[in-house]
């Protein structure tokens, strides 16, 4: 009971601390002292006192959009385990829910850009699709090798089975698949090297161009569902990266607030060492990740 | 041919009787021979006049340093157009178009600049009528059909904090098929305010011509005010004079690579590159109190000396500037994933940069060795010679690597003249202007080459003054590199270029 709710205070508060962690360690690399680390929380309470302004050109669906994204990652949310606890929801397969939430999510947040009729937001979906269906394959992959070795399709079970064991026994193959799915989210997430979330040219922009209709507490929640599918997407790593067990379910939770925050330093430091990929690179990424995933798979498979 | 010209060069006047007024076959038959022997055309203007107009076109040679004049006369509302066979005409020719009410037989993409009606009441090269609104950017676009063809309209509000102005993209999923820009947005009438000048505001208007090449504009405009004066520039000023133009060249281009670098997503240099802008805009305000150059440049001089003090403060702060502008390109060019991001976006060939008549770095990434300071020396730069700075390939990483070239010339150039400025006057005062004459002065901003040309009556008052931006040069430089480039490459590309909306418009 107790981890239930700790973690969906967890699910409900830490997604915008993430944000402003990857910030604050970029201004850091360019030695500035950057947005205050509470920021995200700042802007997105902000939008909620705000308005909405919705084009007349707009149908039911471009409302809907930002509402399924958000209840499609709050479902997932409460699905991945985060760190060594189950998560409050779980079934027999609901791995493929999982993985497909996202791409509920996904299809409403195009078909709302699509909806407003403008150049910018169709190429942001057309992007976006393009380069979700070769993104796909890896995160699939990736939980098919975890499910064969655990031996179950419940997420909370594939994902809480990696152990330092584990890793001693299949260390090439565990190697492959953090790789793998470090890519996807980055990937997912739309940071760099994939998107640069901070740009203001839409001409370059994937996910941020298809939103760029939105106000007010609509935006507000795309935003807090952005930062929700970071928690979750990193959640995944961290129980794959750093399966360790202080055996005390407190401190368990400790420990993973605090991977996910250096999970958050990590990507701050990728994307301040490194440029944007050019638009034509990306599918060549994406696909290597599922080349990393798939050995992955075939050293299990053997 | 170009002996029927009369020979100039940079920084003098000549009376009008001396410019040969040739028959218009002649005229236009000189500029295609002489664009076609190396000869590239700074300024194409006519004198708004009722029925018969008035043409002069001012050419440049590099290699020698000449410049020639000549003009016409064009009777009734018709001019053959050079544009088919001569590209760089393009623009200058749908001015004409649009100041003097004259149609350009032959244009093959003959549409308004800057919206606004002739300066001649009652004509207008496209007829249109006397109640139209005139709406800036409202026009027949270029278009492509065809399946998967789709078209993207930017601007004129944009994203950023930038000027306006429409871009309009004919794309092919990802890929630009072609790239129409239109302009006019910011169109003030500075030329036609100028009209029987000068007066205490002229130069004032002079510096926010583009605002980021306050020099570069106020200085071309000062070598007009002292050649028609006849006034000597003091050695001081002359070297003041220079220190300010590179200071103005080097904090744009070091805007402009961490303009670049935010651009690809790479932001440790984009925020290095910001605050050493800063630091050297505060360069140019420890020389005359203000960030952005206004009020450096004066007809006859400089409007303040640098006493030592400060000159000692200025030498400090350029070797701080030097370090740190040396470490954040460093580590823009070290970072493979930026270069890889850089090279082969936004390609212009010689070619194309020859045949469209760019100018600045944009034509020297591109291999023209193009560079007034160099080609047609004025003040200070007689004495001392700048190296030029060139790229080969014509891509984004070219221009970008041609402004680090020059930023660091800038400042040897900059520390150089700040350890050996000559004792003596800062200022000589201004004269009157001479009579019935025509004055040119080309001056490289950091964007380029600027021209100004001036016609003065019989009072000494201004009949006419053409000015020519670099940008009016090389937008058409930007629509060309775009060609079957990625959409998602254009602002990199754009910002490779960064020209002014304003400095077009006029």
């Amino acid at each position: 009971m107790i981890d239930i709710i700790i973690h969906c205070t967890v699910a409900l508060l830490l997604p915008p601390l993430l944000l402003g962690v990857i910030t604050k360690t970029k201004a850091a690399f360019a030695g500035r002292i950057g947005a205050p680390l509470l920021q995200s929380y700042y802007d997105i309470f902000k939008l909620f006192r705000k308005g909405s302004v919705f084009s007349t050109t707009t149908t039911w669906v471009f409302r809907a959009g930002p509402l399924v994204t958000l209840a499609a990652t709050v479902t997932a949310a409460l699905l991945v385990p985060l760190g060594r606890h189950n998560a409050p929801l779980s079934f027999d397969g609901d791995m493929v829910l999982f993985a497909y939430l996202f791409g509920l999510g996904r299809f409403f947040t195009t078909a709302a850009a699509l909806d407003t009729g403008s150049s910018f937001e169709g190429m942001g979906a057309a992007r976006e699709v393009t380069f979700s269906c070769l993104a796909e394959p890896t995160l699939f992959i990736a939980l098919i090798t975890l499910a064969r070795m655990s031996g179950s399709l419940r997420l909370s079970t594939i994902l809480t089975y990696p152990s330092p064991g584990l890793w001693l026994a299949t260390g090439a193959s565990m190697l492959l698949l953090v790789a793998a799915l470090f890519i996807i989210l980055l990937a997912e997430n739309c940071r760099i090297p994939f998107d640069d979330p901070t740009t203001h040219l839409e001409l370059t922009m994937i996910h941020e161009v298809m939103v760029l209709d939105h106000s007010g507490p609509a935006f507000g929640v795309i935003l807090y569902s952005a930062a929700l599918k970071l928690l979750v997407l990193g959640a995944v790593f961290v129980n794959v990266a750093l399966p360790v067990s202080t055996g005390d379910s407190l401190e368990d939770w400790g420990l993973f607030v605090v991977a996910m925050l250096a999970l958050a330093v990590g990507i701050g430091v990728v994307e301040s060492v490194m440029a944007r990929l050019r638009l034509l690179r990306i599918p060549q990424l994406l696909v290597g990740a599922t080349i990393l995933s798939a050995f992955g798979m075939l050293l299990v498979l053997r | 041919m170009i002996a029927a010209a009369h020979s100039m060069y940079n920084g003098s006047s000549a009376p009008v009787s001396a410019i040969p007024e040739l028959p218009l076959d002649r005229f236009l038959e000189t500029i295609m021979d002489a664009t076609g022997h190396g000869w590239r055309v700074i300024a194409y203007f006519g004198l708004p006049r009722g029925v018969a107009t008035p043409l002069y076109c001012l050419l440049a040679e590099d290699a020698e340093g000449r410049l020639a004049a000549m003009r016409t006369v064009c009777e009734g509302d018709c001019l053959p157009s050079l544009t088919p066979a001569c590209p760089q005409l393009h623009l200058f020719e749908r001015e004409i178009a649009e100041q003097c009410g004259l149609a350009i037989e032959g244009h093959p993409w003959f549409k308004p600049v800057r919206f606004h009606r002739s300066w001649v009441p009652g004509r207008d090269a496209w007829q249109r009528p006397a109640d139209d609104p005139l709406t800036v950017g409202v026009m027949e676009f270029f278009q492509v059909a065809g399946d998967e063809v789709h078209e993207v309209a930017v601007g004129p509000v944009h994203a950023g904090i930038i000027e306006p102005g429409h871009f309009r993209f004919q794309c092919h999923g990802e890929e630009v098929f072609h790239l129409e820009i239109s302009l006019g947005f910011q169109h003030r009438g500075i030329e036609r305010r100028l009209i029987g000048g000068p007066d205490l505001k002229t130069l004032r208007q002079m510096e926010v011509v583009a605002g980021d090449t306050t020099i570069g504009h106020a200085l071309a405009h000062c070598m007009l005010m002292e050649t028609l004066g006849q006034v000597k520039v003091p050695p001081r000023a002359q070297v003041l004079r220079g220190i300010a133009l590179e200071l103005e060249r080097l904090a744009n281009h070091t805007g402009d690579i961490g303009a670049i670098a935010g651009d690809t997503g790479y932001l440790p240099t984009a925020s290095f590159c910001g605050r050493i802008r800063g630091d050297i805009l505060n360069m140019t305000a420890v020389l005359c109190g203000s960030r952005f150059g206004r009020g450096v440049v004066t007809p006859g001089g400089t409007v303040f000396d640098l006493d030592a003090a400060r000159c000692d403060d200025l030498l400090k702060r350029l070797q701080a500037v030097r370090r740190d502008l040396t470490d954040a390109v460093e580590l823009m060019r070290s970072t493979p994933s930026v270069m890889a991001r850089l090279e082969g976006t936004g390609t212009v060939s010689r070619e194309v940069a020859l045949e469209l008549g760019l100018v600045g770095p944009a034509a020297r990434a591109s291999g023209l060795k193009r560079d007034v300071r160099v080609d047609h020396p004025f003040g200070i730069y007689r004495m001392t010679h700048l190296p030029l700075a060139t790229g080969f390939h014509g891509d984004v990483c070219a221009r970008a690597a041609v402004r680090w070239q020059e930023a660091e010339k800038s400042l040897d150039f900059v520390e150089e003249q700040l350890q050996q400025i000559p004792t003596g006057g800062h200022r000589t005062d201004s004269c009157p202007l001479a009579a019935n004459q025509l004055a040119v002065a080309l001056t490289e901003g950091w964007r380029g080459e600027v021209c100004h040309v001036v016609l003065t009556d019989d009072q000494g008052r201004f009949v006419r003054y053409k000015i020519v931006d670099p940008s009016f040069h090389n937008w058409q430089g930007l629509a060309m590199a775009l060609r079957g480039q990625q959409i998602s490459d254009f602002p990199l590309c754009n910002k490779s270029f960064n020209l002014s909306y304003c400095g077009s418009d006029l």
